[in-house]
């Protein structure tokens, strides 16, 4: 018994690996035995004492796949050390943590969340839109603090039925967004690179148009070079006094300063934002309003998307190496 | 209609009681210091011919044997439990309620509420609001999208939830008095099987004899540790201290509330509890629904002293 797992161990050294720079928190809640693999095996960075160029170097010759999340930028330094790398997997839908350049320029394959998270993130994206005009955790903080036995009612909301939703980002996730809140009696429109041609929703070209007739914006696109502080104070006053803006892509998309300056002298009406642009970091004078819903970055993670995400990324890593296409390739 | 005496219980909403003001010769209950008997004496009880309530104060058989001139009541929510309907009916007072222009608010408050809970977005907003995003993994939450959902009355905010339900992938079945004809749901003849089979259960039927405390504790151990409930429509469908134990010793996953026993009184073993979310009964309390709301309530009223047909009757 023990000569066989010797060989087991000392075949599975032989296999080829993916790279892991820095702790993913999906890996921990799903728990390990469930990433095993008989095809290649996971290869830690943070494990090792090595400082990382050292590091990358001493096992360049076996890493033939990186996976990587949100936190770890994937660029071209890096990739220079890795000469084997065929595949960068990412946990992520965004990708603007890796160089896609470079990776397209070495003919390395880039695959992504796919849609795995795409209900989630529009339940999110729902529950905080819904929260902010009818100000759910507002209120819930108001009668928790004893206030509605000494204080009364609380103030109005505002009624979601009847509103004017602008998608920025009709992908996938932008995609399941309308199709929850037409449910509520809203009406939907878009902004996004290209018109779709399959879809009936009214296009804008730009995102103030957009923003200029519509009641609530809803962020859903990824973050490039082009979209980086699309929504500035241009957009937010397009967007007007009774407008909402609800986040749920990357932080930077949106001008924070403007953002915040604006939601302090009413610019706008309110906002729902689970990303920001240096996270953990919320600007403070979002603490004080409770015209705002915060959140940190959470709209992924449920156990069920989890467990669909493991299948993916396990599912690319082995179609990767049994040279078959994979299941979620980015591809312009 | 200036001469006309109208008696508002309670103070609601300030566009109604200028509206009333206007139009008709407005009383208000709350400015009473003494017994009901004595203020209505004092304030020409006898030319109170409306009675404008809502889900605090209606028309119970105590106020209306004290307004012998009183021939209608216009009631500010859509729910009746308020009201002595059978005294109203004995004494050929007219009922008209607030039915569908408040429906789409309570639907979208209930989806707020389950959204609130599966999802934990009241707790992380207060977990982010006091610094504690930077020191730990916010626990993980439970998807919505594609979870059964159970729905108690499935009249006009029943159904009005199914269908937003139905847009997160949901599968929807129901428990009512009858089988609906226009529904393709999964039926329930009993509420038991109904908590049995699905995960998040939404109480929003009519507050009656029957339905009072219609969940108790059977219903919620049938719904179990994983599931979760949702009141939208009077506390007392609920058995409030069992719903509390339930959740203290986990046998219940998690609660979306608007309404309580005893409003404003909120259990206070609920307040320090991160799988709940309070509302202070908000169900239909935007600008554009109290607006409304007030509005049908003034056009009833007109419509009644003009001797035209009620627009929403109820008796």
């Amino acid at each position: 018994m023990m000569a066989v797992s010797t060989d087991c161990h000392k075949a599975q050294q032989d296999f080829p690996k993916v790279l892991i720079l820095k702790p993913i928190s999906f890996l921990a809640h799903v728990g390990e035995r469930h990433v095993a693999s008989n095809k290649f095996t996971f290869l830690k960075a943070y494990e090792s004492s090595l400082p990382l160029h050292q590091f990358l170097s001493t096992h360049s010759p076996s890493i033939k796949a990186i996976l990587s999340s949100v936190g770890t930028p994937i660029t071209a330094d890096i990739l220079q050390l890795l000469p084997e790398v065929g595949v960068v997997v990412t946990t992520s839908v965004g990708l603007n943590q890796v160089d896609l350049p470079e990776c397209r320029r070495r003919g390395i394959k880039v695959a992504n969340a796919g849609s795995v998270f795409s209900d989630d993130v529009a339940d999110f994206a729902a529950g905080l839109l819904i929260d902010v005009l009818r100000k759910v955790s507002a209120s819930d903080g108001y009668v928790r603090k004893g206030l509605w036995a000494t204080k009364g009612d609380y103030p109005l909301g505002s009624k979601l039925g009847g509103k004017r939703i602008g998608i920025v980002g009709l992908g996938s996730i932008g995609f399941a967004v309308a199709k929850r809140l037409e449910a509520f009696g809203c009406s939907i429109s878009y902004n996004s690179r290209k018109r779709k041609p399959h879809v009936s929703y009214p296009f804008y070209e730009s995102v103030c148009e957009l923003a200029a007739n519509c009641d609530v914006l809803v962020i859903c696109c990824e973050l490039t070079d082009q979209t980086r502080h699309m929504i500035n104070k241009e957009v937010l006053s397009a967007l007007g006094k009774e407008g909402v803006i609800v986040n749920i892509g990357r932080g930077a998309i949106i001008n924070e300063k403007e953002m915040v300056q604006c939601l302090v002298q009413g610019e706008i009406a309110g906002a729902g934002l689970d990303v920001f642009e240096n996270e953990p970091d919320v600007p403070v004078e979002l603490f004080a309003m409770d015209n705002v819903v915060l959140s940190p970055h959470i709209a992924v993670f449920t156990p069920e998307s989890f467990l669909d995400l493991m299948d993916l990324v396990m599912g690319n890593l082995e179609a990767f190496f049994s040279n078959k296409p994979l299941l979620s390739e980015y591809g312009d | 209609m200036k001469s006309i005496g109208v008696l508002m219980t309670c103070p609601m909403h300030k566009y109604l009681e200028q509206q009333l003001e206007t139009h008709f010769n407005l009383f208000k209950l709350w400015h009473c210091n003494s017994s009901i008997t004595e203020f209505l004496k004092t304030h020409q009880g006898n030319t109170i011919r409306a009675v404008v309530g809502n889900t605090e104060i209606g028309a119970d058989a105590e106020l209306i044997a004290s307004l012998p001139s009183l021939e209608i009541v216009a009631s500010y929510s859509v729910g009746l439990d308020k009201i002595d309907l059978r005294k109203c009916e004995e004494k050929g007072i007219r009922v008209a309620n607030t039915p569908d222009v408040l429906t789409d608010d309570v639907a979208d408050l209930a989806v707020g509420l389950i959204l609130g809970v599966l999802r934990g977005i009241c707790a992380s907003d207060a977990y982010v609001r006091i610094g504690k995003w930077k020191d730990a993994d916010f626990g993980l939450a439970t998807k919505f999208s594609g979870k059964s959902v159970g729905i108690v009355g499935l009249g006009r905010i029943g159904t009005a939830i199914a269908k937003r339900a139905e847009a997160f992938g949901c599968s929807i079945s129901y428990f009512s008095r009858s089988q609906k004809s226009f529904a393709n749901y999964k039926f329930y003849s009993n509420i038991i099987d109904l908590a049995t089979s699905c995960q998040i259960l939404i109480v929003a039927c009519a507050l009656t004899e029957e339905t009072r405390h219609i969940i108790n504790r059977e219903v919620i151990d049938a719904l179990g540790p994983k599931g979760i409930l949702i009141n939208i429509g009077r506390g007392a469908h609920v058995d409030e201290t069992e719903l509390v134990s339930a959740l203290l010793e986990g046998r219940l996953g998690g609660a979306g509330l608007d309404v309580y026993e005893n409003e404003p009184e909120v259990p206070e073993e609920l307040l320090g509890l991160g799988n709940v979310v309070l509302q202070p009964h908000v169900g239909s309390d935007t600008v554009e629904t109290s607006d409304a709301m007030a509005d049908l309530v003034i056009s009833n009223l007109k419509a009644h002293f003009s001797k035209k047909s009620l627009l929403t009757p109820v008796i």
